[in-house]
């Protein structure tokens, strides 16, 4: 039971950094989400030199490795420290927790744009046809027809997204933010005690089970009326 | 500007070069070894035994759901305990020893890259039609040329979509070691930034090379996905 005493004394830490963790992860992803449903638009059907960037930004963001980013946006503003701070922004950047955010915002947002992409180019084009036949406004068919289809088609894989960003967010702790893997880091190098690393994977995988149930739910919910009669 | 990426004892091209060289041996040398796991765990879960399926499912789940940098430490921090407690065991005079950081990586990168490749390789392996099989049987092929001529073939042009992702994410995981303190890329990038105080500058170059070498990648799967394709029928 040596593991269950030391559970309890690294708990509270531990429990600590599971929630900069779940920060770090939802503020990136929300970020993420509010840019990504408009530039999906552009690059599913925008002009041309839009689209062009937006497949530069997304092919750059998702061929370096997250930690080159983090490290690009943390340690690389350091060399504008002057202009940052003419422009106020050098207080932002020179916390490693805002770094994070916006790296993983960026980063999030190309591959949800690229999801998001595929969602509405799945919609079928009969249903626009039909929605633009009765009389809808383009708004009114983007709000009523294309994102709602499109969410439900790209669920899923949003889902997976998601969970990529969580498990990518331990990176935040070598940019020295105490999320998750920042405390067990910081109690191994205190005790040298090798179960507080199990510990860890064990909130990892939990935190992962419950986003796991949570989403199927809202997936559940977003295809209501595909359900068989008599089940939820 | 130049001058600061100039070969010589002056610029820090030679060093980034030998940095970009232990970063593709690390990936190159991690392909395989995760390729051979990758395959050992997918035959796991698409044994008859519900033990040995059992087993194939909880190590993908396990390895696809922790951070690859919580596994590198695992391993990291976990082999050097062992290795030092066999070492006080066989050699007590000899004193602390360190776990070597490149083998750590290739085990960290390859345990990852398996439990991933296992599952791209057991959706490839059920892909392969029934009939083909059949068909290799009807004309008298026994099972071991089944294999080679007909199942390999086939699981290669259905995996290897999924399997140049994966390689494009171990190319770029393989930056994490730098943080077990392997002169890899990016730590190479992380020691010219603490002499030059440009670190804009030197790790936007070190994002240039990883962009090149996912982009090189991405032109060689296409040519090696066309070339698996060959034969087939377009509609």
């Amino acid at each position: 039971m040596a593991f269950l005493d030391s559970l309890t004394a690294n708990l509270p830490k531990l429990l600590d950094g599971a929630v900069t963790t779940l920060e770090l992860t939802g503020l990136g992803a929300l970020i993420a989400a509010v840019v990504a449903p408009g530039l999906a638009l552009m690059r599913a059907g925008g002009p041309k030199a839009a689209q062009l960037a937006l497949r530069v930004y997304i092919s750059f963001t998702r061929g370096t490795p997250l930690l080159a980013q983090l490290f690009l946006v943390f340690y690389g503003s350091g060399q504008f420290r002057a202009e940052l701070t003419s422009l106020g922004l050098w207080g932002f950047f020179r916390d490693p927790f805002n770094c994070a955010v916006l790296v993983f915002a960026i980063n999030s947002c190309a591959y949800q744009t690229e999801i998001l992409r595929g969602g509405i180019q799945a919609v079928a084009p009969g249903e626009i046809e039909a929605a633009r036949a009765i009389g809808m406004s383009r708004a009114q068919v983007l709000r009523r027809v294309t994102f709602p289809h499109a969410y439900r088609i790209a669920w899923p894989a949003l889902g997976n997204e998601i969970i990529l960003l969580m498990k990518a967010s331990a990176l935040a702790s070598i940019v020295t933010v105490f999320d998750l893997m920042g405390r067990t880091r910081q109690i191994f190098s205190r005790s040298f005690e090798f179960s507080v690393y199990f510990q860890a994977a064990v909130l990892y995988l939990l935190i992962t089970i419950c986003f796991v149930f949570l989403w199927r739910l809202a997936e559940r919910r977003l295809s209501r009326h595909m359900a068989a009669p008599g089940r939820s | 500007m130049v001058d600061l990426f100039s070969y010589g004892p002056l610029g820090w091209g030679d060093e980034i070069l030998a940095g970009l060289w232990v970063t593709m041996r690390l990936a190159l040398v991690t392909l395989p070894v995760g390729l051979l796991l990758g395959f050992a765990v997918a035959a796991l879960s698409l044994s008859r035994s519900p033990i040995f399926r059992a087993m194939g499912a909880g190590y993908t789940t396990l390895m696809r759901g922790l951070p690859e940098i919580l596994t590198l430490f695992i391993v990291y921090n976990g082999l050097g305990l062992v290795l030092n407690q066999l070492m006080t065991l066989i050699a007590p005079a000899a004193g602390p020893v360190e776990f070597p950081p490149f083998a750590a990586g290739v085990i960290a990168l390859a345990l990852v890259f398996g439990a991933f490749a296992a599952e791209v390789l057991r959706g490839a392996f059920q892909a392969v039609p029934e009939g083909q099989i059949m068909a290799g049987r009807a004309i008298g092929m026994g099972p071991r040329k089944i294999f080679w001529r007909i199942k390999l073939p086939l699981l290669w042009r259905y995996a290897l979509p999924g399997l140049g992702n994966l390689w494009l994410n171990l190319l770029k995981d393989t930056a994490l070691v730098s943080v077990i303190a392997l002169d890899d890329l990016m730590r190479a990038t992380k020691v010219a930034v603490g002499v030059t105080k440009q670190p804009f500058t030197f790790y936007l170059v070190a994002c240039l090379i990883y962009w090149l070498m996912c982009l090189g990648s991405e032109l060689v799967l296409a040519r090696l996905e066309r070339r698996a394709n060959r034969g087939l029928r377009r509609a």
